[in-house]
């Protein structure tokens, strides 16, 4: 498959090797989330007024959904401010590691290196998202929380235990940075085995051992790695590549998918449905059912998007991989099965959260310059802009522009079902006829949640 | 020479050659399914519809109007200020509380259209929103039916 490493260009290359730039803008990102969580904490209670809320979920969200997470995959967690303070403390230095880190320097649990908690995390968060996508003050107080939990962690444990076991958003941005067309490998892997000191991982002069704890050549697909860029600098042999590639390379691959990434995939695919519905759709009672945190009707709705996105759809997700297996005659594992099956959920899932983004982030855009002009909504107009009318941008556009990323999304589901089938059963004329059997009840299953998520759209 | 009739063996390098006819395949038909024009012969007249909007919900939160007919929105704001404005129609109108506002409009642009509270309201205003479908939407069907295209395409075509 086609790559280029983009660190052919000298000056890419000495942009990279800098920790300055990545420095400045993660020092930007965490002014801008400071100051989120003060408008948050002290500005006034009325979401479509208060920075917090339109520069967080409208604004950042946008900018991490629709640009960041499809073109740049990780590049978000490289520059994101939430373990930064952590960071700082645990390695003793703001721009380079200090010669000896700080904090206890556990390992992370042995039987907790898995998304289940990610997972747990996110779902925690998904349950209570209409309260804290319009309360300054819960906004407010859940970055502060995030932060405050990402310092402890790197006290506590080695490197960045908290973005890669806890962080509920960068368990959401790894799954979808596998389709970025962006990556970052070694350019010869003999090279690495053979060299003894291993300093991408351990550390040596150059920089610190890689934070996010991964060998850069076992890397076969993006999630695992941050985009750091540190072993760039602790590389003695210019032996890391940083490519550019066709979207979606790491997907179609059936060894090694672990149930916990299948369960991300519809937590995060369920996750859109339900957001679609409840934050979109027309049905009142059940937007005031997940705002009412506490009360038994909140308990109602968060247990039926626990029940629906834990049981229903992967129970209904296994049966079409079940009927796809009677079919094309077992064979395999069903497990392993199943989960290699569920990477054609990530196309389909990112492209339901780009459609349902589209709608929510394009009708309530224009809140964002009043509260840039006014941030605390204290009457202040530091820009001129704080006196804005609310308007729907692209309103005559979006319902297209959403139902074509859903069929895209759903064609490159079946594609890459269809791509499973085949490396699972193989590719020659007798077994084609078989794979494409076994797949053909996912892509039936993708074309249903893609119907059911256009009827929530557009419907 | 005598006539084979048996088929080519699907191998990588004739799937990859019938690739291209399959895109055209595809795109043709996708443009007929997206574009075919389809009559929808309902009769259009004069509709008042009176709308309740209380704690962000819209009462109705479903409306149908038929292609063509002359349509009044009566807002009721029920506890506070409340909008609507209709998206495709660029056309808004606010309701003080216990107060109705109204709006006459011609529903010359046919499909399924969301309207949303226009005035804010509450912690909850910005997802207050109701749909107004005027014909069938054909939309939601033609789209569906390009799902089932991308599907047989997607599962055919893009395995390699």
């Amino acid at each position: 498959m086609t790559r280029f490493d983009l660190l052919r260009s000298p000056f890419l290359a000495r942009l990279l090797r800098s920790r300055w730039p990545r420095l400045i803008l993660s020092v930007a990102a965490l002014a801008g989330f400071v100051l989120a969580i003060a408008a948050g904490l002290a500005g006034t209670p009325v979401g479509s007024r208060n920075f917090g809320i339109i520069a967080v979920w409208i604004a950042w969200w946008a900018a991490l959904i629709l640009v960041a997470v499809p073109l740049a995959g990780r590049g978000w967690c490289s520059i994101c401010p939430l373990p930064l303070p952590g960071e700082w403390l645990q390695r003793g230095g703001i721009l380079a590691p200090a010669a000896r880190r700080r904090g206890l320097g556990l390992r992370w649990p042995r039987r907790l290196r898995n998304l289940w908690i990610q997972n747990a995390g996110f779902a925690l968060l998904a349950i209570s998202s209409t309260v804290i996508l319009t309360r300054p003050a819960v906004t407010g107080a859940l970055l502060l929380g995030l932060i405050g939990a990402a310092t402890v962690v790197s006290l506590v444990f080695e490197r960045r235990a908290f973005c890669k076991y806890l962080c509920p958003i960068g368990g959401f941005v790894g799954l979808y940075s596998q389709v970025a067309p962006v990556e970052l490998r070694v350019r010869d892997a003999a090279l690495c085995a053979a060299h003894r000191e291993k300093t991408c991982y351990v550390g040596g002069p150059g920089g610190e051992g890689c934070p996010w704890q991964v060998f850069p050549a076992g890397l076969t697909r993006n999630s695992p790695c941050g985009l750091c860029f540190e072993c760039l600098r602790t590389c003695p042999y210019d032996n890391i590549a940083v490519n550019l590639r066709p979207f979606g390379a790491d997907l179609p691959r059936p060894a090694g998918r672990r149930l916990d990434e299948a369960f991300k995939g519809f937590l995060m695919l369920g996750s859109a449905l339900a957001y679609s519905a409840v934050l979109l759709g027309p049905w009142g009672e059940i937007k005031l059912a997940a705002f009412r945190v506490g009360t038994p009707e909140w308990a109602a709705f968060a247990g039926g998007f626990l029940a629906a996105t834990f049981l229903a759809l992967p129970g209904a997700f296994a049966l079409h991989v079940a009927a796809g297996r009677l079919l094309a005659g077992p064979r395999g594992n069903f497990r392993e099965t199943l989960a290699s099956y569920s990477q054609a959920l990530v196309p389909l899932g990112l492209a339901a959260w780009v459609a349902f983004s589209l709608s929510f982030v394009f009708s309530n855009l224009s809140y964002l310059w009043p509260v840039l002009s006014d941030p605390f909504g204290a009457g202040w107009d530091l820009f001129g802009t704080a006196v804005g009318a609310w308007t729907p941008y692209l309103g005559a556009a979006v319902p297209t522009l959403q139902a074509g990323i859903l069929i895209g999304g759903l064609a490159w589901a079946a594609g890459l079902a269809s791509r499973i089938g085949h490396r699972l059963l193989g590719d020659d004329q007798r077994t084609s006829r078989r794979a494409l059997l076994q797949a053909s009840p996912v892509v039936g299953f993708a074309f249903v949640v893609t119907v059911v998520q256009l009827w929530l759209l557009i419907g | 020479m005598p006539f084979s009739t048996s088929r080519s063996p699907s191998t990588p390098a004739n799937h990859a050659a019938a690739r291209p006819a399959a895109w055209a395949g595809f795109l043709s038909l996708a443009l007929v399914v997206l574009l075919v024009p389809v009559p929808t012969g309902a009769a259009s007249g004069e509709r008042t519809i009176r709308i309740a909007a209380s704690s962000y919900a819209y009462d109705p939160g479903v409306v149908s109007v038929n292609p063509g007919d002359r349509v009044t929105i009566e807002l009721v704001a029920q506890d506070v200020v409340h909008g609507l404005y209709l998206d495709g129609y660029g056309i808004q109108l606010r309701a003080d509380p216990g107060q109705t506002a109204r709006l006459t409009f011609t529903a010359s642009r046919p499909g399924t259209f969301r309207f949303r509270c226009s005035e804010t309201c509450g912690p909850l205003h910005p997802f207050m929103i109701g749909r107004l479908s005027v014909g069938p939407n054909l939309t939601l069907l033609r789209w569906a039916g390009l799902g089932l295209l991308a599907s047989v395409f997607g599962l055919w075509i893009l395995r390699r």
